[in-house]
């Protein structure tokens, strides 16, 4: 190890603090409209998560679509309501703030979106959209307005030329610094991304997730970093959670869940990632597809495509158990 | 030699200006080969594959060079003869299945057309062929899918279907462009495991393209790597993937956050982005992204040539070895 670089054995206990978000029987379900027949169909995105994320903390949250990830992040934002459950921000009540409460809150609660196209408006020059949420917070006088939005966007690798450019003008992998530039005109404390760089081209990709590093290693922001994509993920966080039809069904330290994945749907998932020649993993598969997000769950989520399945994962939902230390696992059949 | 593509050159004649996204391309397929072509977005490989098939819609049409295939002229050919090599000699899948299928008609009777056109067999054989097809692609109860429409099936299951009518032309060689970009990873793996089945089971050769160069080199002999409209290596896959030799292979496989690397394993990315077709650096157009550019690449594009056996690469930076 390299003097000076990041101890990856230390990045648990000693780099991070206390508990920054916490998250318990998060709920969120959409209502479907009338059913014919008198009753509501509701889809049930997430379904009860329970999660801890402490400060400088990076959670990765992998699924495939349909599997909740996007609402998650969506709900412990609060740009979703959230149908039941406690979220805990910084120790106060998030769900039950208003007004200028939210507000301040939501100043060190930022997220990133997938798609720099959609989330950046077309109307404002470059410089006008970083410079916006300084100006709604307050937080830089209007004289000190244009040296900080230039140090905001040289901290994401854009030349200050760019301030008078609108967004059609630039690449995607350009905008997104410029999104990610905008929150971190805040400072925020964390930041949820939803899948960032799963819109752009693999060689730009790379780019964007270095200033995602930077963020972690050199700012020491939290966040929850939300991708379908696990060898993106591998690159970022500290803690990787799999979820499955609005549950986490496994959760643990990166390494220990890429080495050595214990839920049959994890060890389906690394195994479907495709391998650049010379490293070919067992090829496991899965058929099949996850229960309908409409049905009220009964038994284990994953019990219909498992090839291990017993009765027990039919009748009974298998809790998210510590089935060794930093590493939980919600099957009935891991020991 | 099945396939044997020679200079090809295709461009959109748009307000804006000419759009060359297919600037001169050569390449073989051989019988029963896989061969990947990849590359990221906008750098014209679908264009590839609609020059081949003739199929590039307006304002683009193929501009010069030559496609044979089993030793006919494809370009040549009237428009009559060209529909039958499409799906008879070469079946293309597309990535969105959902809008290649045809929404009101029944995924049997989808295939079944083909199978009438293609192999002339009556309407009740065709039925039969479909279930047969539709079976052999991995679809469970094929007789209940074969009535099933489109919007019934899964993604996954979309891309069964899509990929049976291609194969119920029994052609020689399958275009799967993009075959399993917008599926789920563990659907994803399924797909690639019925190409790799099919490519084993009924001796076919596959054109497979796609941006994503671990997908492909599991899957292809061969790998052909295009940016801004031209190919700038090919190679054996192993080989490629070992040793690649250009500039921009070498910083797109840098660039793939490959599982398992650990968490502390640097990712480097490529600089800048990738070019716009209609606005072009000039000599080598990766010149201005490259480390080990000089003036010499600022002034013609460097042709693709033999470095190694069966590896060719086009860069005025790479010594060639004999």
């Amino acid at each position: 190890m390299q003097p000076g670089s990041l101890d990856p054995t230390a990045t648990d206990q000693s780099r991070h603090g206390d508990v920054l978000l916490s998250v318990r029987g998060l709920k969120t379900h959409f209502p479907l409209g009338q059913g014919w027949m008198g009753g509501r169909d509701v889809v049930r995105a997430v379904d009860g998560v329970d999660f801890d994320l402490r400060r400088g903390e990076v959670l990765g949250l992998v699924g495939e679509s349909g599997s909740g990830k996007t609402t998650l992040g969506r709900s412990v934002t609060r740009l979703v309501e959230p149908t039941a459950g406690v979220i805990r921000f910084d120790g106060g009540d998030f769900r039950r703030l208003t007004g200028k409460e939210l507000r301040r809150a939501r100043r060190r609660l930022q997220i990133v979106f997938q798609d720099p196209y959609a989330s950046l408006s077309p109307r404002m020059q470059i410089g006008q959209i970083v410079a916006e949420p300084l100006n709604l917070h307050r937080l830089v006088p209007p004289s000190q307005m244009k040296e900080r939005v230039l140090e905001l966007l040289g901290r994401v690798g854009i030349e200050p030329y760019f301030i008078y450019r609108y967004p059609h003008e630039m690449s995607g992998g350009q905008r997104q610094r410029i999104a990610i530039a905008r929150t971190l005109a805040l400072q925020p404390e964390l930041i949820v991304a939803d899948e960032p760089v799963s819109a752009l081209d693999v060689s730009v990709q790379a780019q964007i997730l270095k200033i995602f590093l930077g963020l972690k290693r050199t700012d020491g922001i939290a966040m929850l970093f939300v991708s379908h994509d696990i060898g993106v993920v591998e690159r970022i966080a500290d803690r990787i959670s799999v979820m499955y039809r609005g549950l986490f069904v496994e959760q643990a330290s990166t390494d220990r869940l890429i080495q050595s994945p214990l839920h049959p749907y994890t060890k389906a998932l690394l195994a479907a990632v495709p391998g650049v020649v010379g490293e070919k993993r067992p090829r496991v598969r899965v058929r099949g597809e996850p229960p309908k997000a409409t049905e009220e769950l009964r038994g284990c989520p994953f019990a219909g495509r498992c090839a291990l399945v017993e009765q027990v994962c039919r009748d009974v939902t298998p809790p998210l158990e510590p089935k060794a230390p930093g590493h939980d696992v919600a099957c009935h059949l891991v020991g | 030699m099945l396939l044997s593509v020679r200079d090809l050159r295709s461009a959109f004649f748009l307000d804006e200006g000419e759009l060359w996204a297919v600037d001169g391309i050569s390449f073989d397929v051989d019988e029963g080969e896989t061969i990947g072509l990849v590359g990221e977005s906008g750098c014209g490989k679908t264009i590839v594959a609609l020059s081949i098939l003739d199929l590039i819609p307006y304002p683009g049409r193929v501009v010069s060079g030559r496609v044979s295939f089993e030793g006919r002229e494809l370009l040549d050919l009237p428009p009559e003869e060209m529909r039958r090599v499409r799906g008879a000699g070469i079946g293309i899948v597309f990535q969105e299945a959902a809008a290649a299928l045809n929404p009101v008609y029944r995924i049997g009777d989808q295939i079944a057309d083909v199978v009438r056109l293609h192999r002339g067999l009556d309407k009740h054989e065709a039925r039969r062929e479909a279930v047969e097809v539709l079976g052999a692609m991995g679809i469970p109860e094929p007789e209940k899918r074969a009535r099933s429409y489109p919007f019934e099936l899964s993604g996954g299951m979309k891309q069964r279907a899509m990929i049976a009518i291609a194969m119920a032309g029994r052609p020689k060689l399958l275009i799967a462009d993009e075959p399993t970009t917008a599926l789920d990873l563990t659907v994803q793996a399924e797909i690639a495991d019925l190409l790799r089945h099919i490519q084993d089971e009924y001796r076919m050769a596959i054109l497979i393209i796609s941006h994503d160069l671990e997908l492909v080199a599991e899957m292809a002999d061969r790998l052909m790597v295009m940016y801004t409209g031209r190919l700038v290596e090919t190679a054996d896959t192993n080989e490629l993937v070992a040793e690649p030799r250009h500039p921009y292979t070498q910083g797109l496989l840098g660039a793939i956050p490959v599982l398992g690397a650990g968490s502390d394993t640097p990712l480097e990315g490529i600089p800048g982005a990738v070019p716009d077709l209609l606005d072009l650096p000039s000599g080598c157009t990766f010149h201005p992204r490259c480390q080990l550019a000089d003036d010499e690449c600022e002034l013609e594009a460097p042709p693709l040539e033999g470095v190694m056996h069966r590896h060719q690469c086009a860069c005025y930076k790479v010594t060639v070895q004999k």
